[in-house]
C-alpha cells in the first residue's frame, strides 16, 4: 500500500493511515469498518469545515451531511493508489465553493480556497443540529426508494425484515437504498441551486 | 435528520464498489460510441477507396496517428479529471505536445515548399468542410464521455467537459483522416486542429452546465 511518505509526515498522517484501512475495509464490503469510517471522517469534515466557515455556523451541519452523502455516493472513484486525504479534500473543497457560489459571498473565498490538504488534522464530534431538512426530502423520493430507507435506518429493520415488511425482494430494498441516496443528494442540489 | 442517522443510512447501503469505475466507464463509452462514428464516416463520407494505397505514404500516418495519440492522452487526462484529488500532471503534455509537433512539421513544409504550392498546402480540395465534418463525427463519441462523466465525480467540471471534448474531437479526426484526402501538413495543422477544437468547446459549455454533482 503507497503512503505518502515524502518529507515530513503531513498532519493528520496517523488518520490518514487509520481512516484509509477502514474504508477500504469498508469498500470490501465490511459494513462495520464502513459506518466508522463515516463516523470519523465525520468529524473531520466538522472540524475542518468548521474552520472555514465561522461566518456561518449554522451551515456547518448541512454541509458535513452533503459532503458525507456525495462521498458515499462517489466511493467508486477513490482509488487505493491515492491518499485518501486528497480525495477527500477534494470533495469538501468542492462542496464548499459550490455553497459559497449559491451565497454569492464573493470576499469569503480568500481564506477557503487555500490548498491545504488538512483535513485529517482536526476532529470534531460534537454535532450541531442541521438545519436542512433531510427527513423531509426523504418524503419527496418514490416509494421504492423511500420505504426501504425509511424501514432500514429509521426504524432499525434489517434489509430482510424490510423485504418481509414491504412485499419487495431484498435485492430490490438493496437498490431502492442505493437509489434512493444518489436522489438524495440530488435533490439537495435542486434546493441549493 | 442527525448526522449520526445519515451515517448509519449511508452504512446501510452495501451495494458493490466497482473498482477502477473511472477508467472503466470511459473505456465503455468509448467503445460503444466509437462504431458509431465510423458509421457516420462511413454513411456520411465514405472510406477513401484508395486507402491501401495510402498506407504507404508517411503522411498519412502522421494524419492518423497524430489524433490517435492525442485521443490516448486524452483518455488518461479525463479518467484523472473524473476522480476528485487526482492530478493530472504529465498528462497536459500528452495532449498538447502532437499538436506542438504537427504545428513544427507543418511550419518546415510551409517554409522549404516552393511559393506556387503554399496556398494549396494551406487550403486544400476540403478546407470548407473538413472542421465541421469532424466535429460531427466527435458527436457519438462526447455524448458518451458525457454520459460517462455523470457518474463520476469531476471537480472541474469546464476542464472535464473541454477534456471530453478533446477525447472525442480526436477520435472524430482519426476516423475521419480514413475519408480525408488531403496530405499536406499546414492544412491538417489548421482545420484537423480547428476540427478537434469544436467539441473541446462545446464540451466545455456543456460540462460546466452538466457536469456538476
Amino acid at each position: 500500500m503507497a503512503r505518502i511518505t515524502a518529507g515530513n509526515p503531513p498532519p493528520g498522517s496517523d488518520a490518514e493511515a487509520a481512516l484509509r484501512s477502514l474504508f477500504l475495509r469498508g469498500l470490501d464490503g465490511d459494513a462495520a469498518a464502513y459506518h466508522q469510517f463515516l463516523q470519523k471522517l465525520g468529524a473531520h469534515l466538522r472540524a475542518f469545515l468548521g474552520k472555514r466557515l465561522f461566518g456561518w455556523p449554522d451551515e456547518v451541519e448541512d454541509l458535513v451531511q452533503e459532503c458525507l452523502l456525495a462521498m458515499h455516493n462517489q466511493r467508486h472513484t477513490y482509488q487505493s493508489d491515492q491518499p485518501l486525504t486528497a480525495w477527500v479534500h477534494a470533495i469538501a473543497r468542492y462542496k464548499m465553493i459550490d455553497l459559497l457560489r449559491a451565497k454569492s459571498v464573493r470576499e469569503a473565498l480568500h481564506d477557503p480556497l487555500e490548498d491545504d490538504l488538512a483535513v485529517f488534522a482536526a476532529s470534531d464530534t460534537d454535532a450541531a443540529d442541521a438545519k436542512r431538512d433531510l427527513t423531509g426530502l426523504l418524503q419527496t423520493l418514490p416509494d421504492r426508494q423511500r420505504l426501504p430507507i425509511v424501514h432500514v435506518k429509521l426504524q432499525g429493520l434489517s434489509v430482510a425484515e424490510t423485504a418481509a415488511a414491504t412485499g419487495m425482494s431484498e435485492s430490490a430494498v438493496k437498490v431502492g437504498i442505493h437509489r434512493g441516496l444518489k436522489a438524495l443528494a440530488a435533490r439537495i442540489r435542486g434546493q441549493s441551486s | 435528520m442527525k448526522t449520526d442517522d445519515l451515517i448509519a443510512l449511508l452504512a446501510a447501503d452495501t451495494a458493490p464498489v466497482p473498482r477502477r469505475a473511472a477508467s472503466r466507464r470511459i473505456g465503455i463509452a468509448l467503445l460503444l460510441s466509437l462504431p458509431l462514428a465510423v458509421v457516420i464516416m462511413q454513411v456520411e463520407f465514405g472510406m477513401r477507396r484508395d486507402l491501401v494505397q495510402a498506407m504507404f505514404w508517411p503522411m498519412f500516418w502522421v494524419k492518423l496517428l497524430v489524433p490517435l495519440s492525442i485521443a490516448a492522452a486524452g483518455f488518461v487526462v479525463l479518467q484523472r479529471l473524473a476522480r476528485p484529488g487526482v492530478a493530472v500532471r504529465a498528462g497536459w503534455v500528452g495532449l498538447l505536445l502532437p499538436v506542438l509537433l504537427l504545428w513544427g512539421l507543418a511550419l518546415v513544409s510551409y517554409a522549404l515548399a516552393p511559393e506556387s504550392r503554399r496556398a494549396d498546402m494551406v487550403w486544400g480540395q476540403t478546407w470548407r468542410s473538413c472542421a465541421i465534418n469532424i466535429g460531427l463525427i466527435s458527436v457519438p463519441v462526447l455524448v458518451a464521455a458525457m454520459v460517462a462523466l455523470r457518474g463520476l465525480a469531476p471537480t472541474r467540471p469546464a476542464l472535464a467537459g473541454a477534456c471530453a471534448g478533446a477525447l472525442a474531437g480526436a477520435v472524430g479526426a482519426t476516423v475521419y483522416a480514413l475519408h480525408c484526402i488531403e496530405l499536406a501538413a499546414p492544412f491538417l495543422a489548421i482545420w484537423y486542429v480547428i476540427g478537434m477544437g469544436l467539441p473541446v468547446a462545446v464540451g466545455a459549455a456543456v460540462g460546466w452546465r452538466v457536469l456538476r454533482w
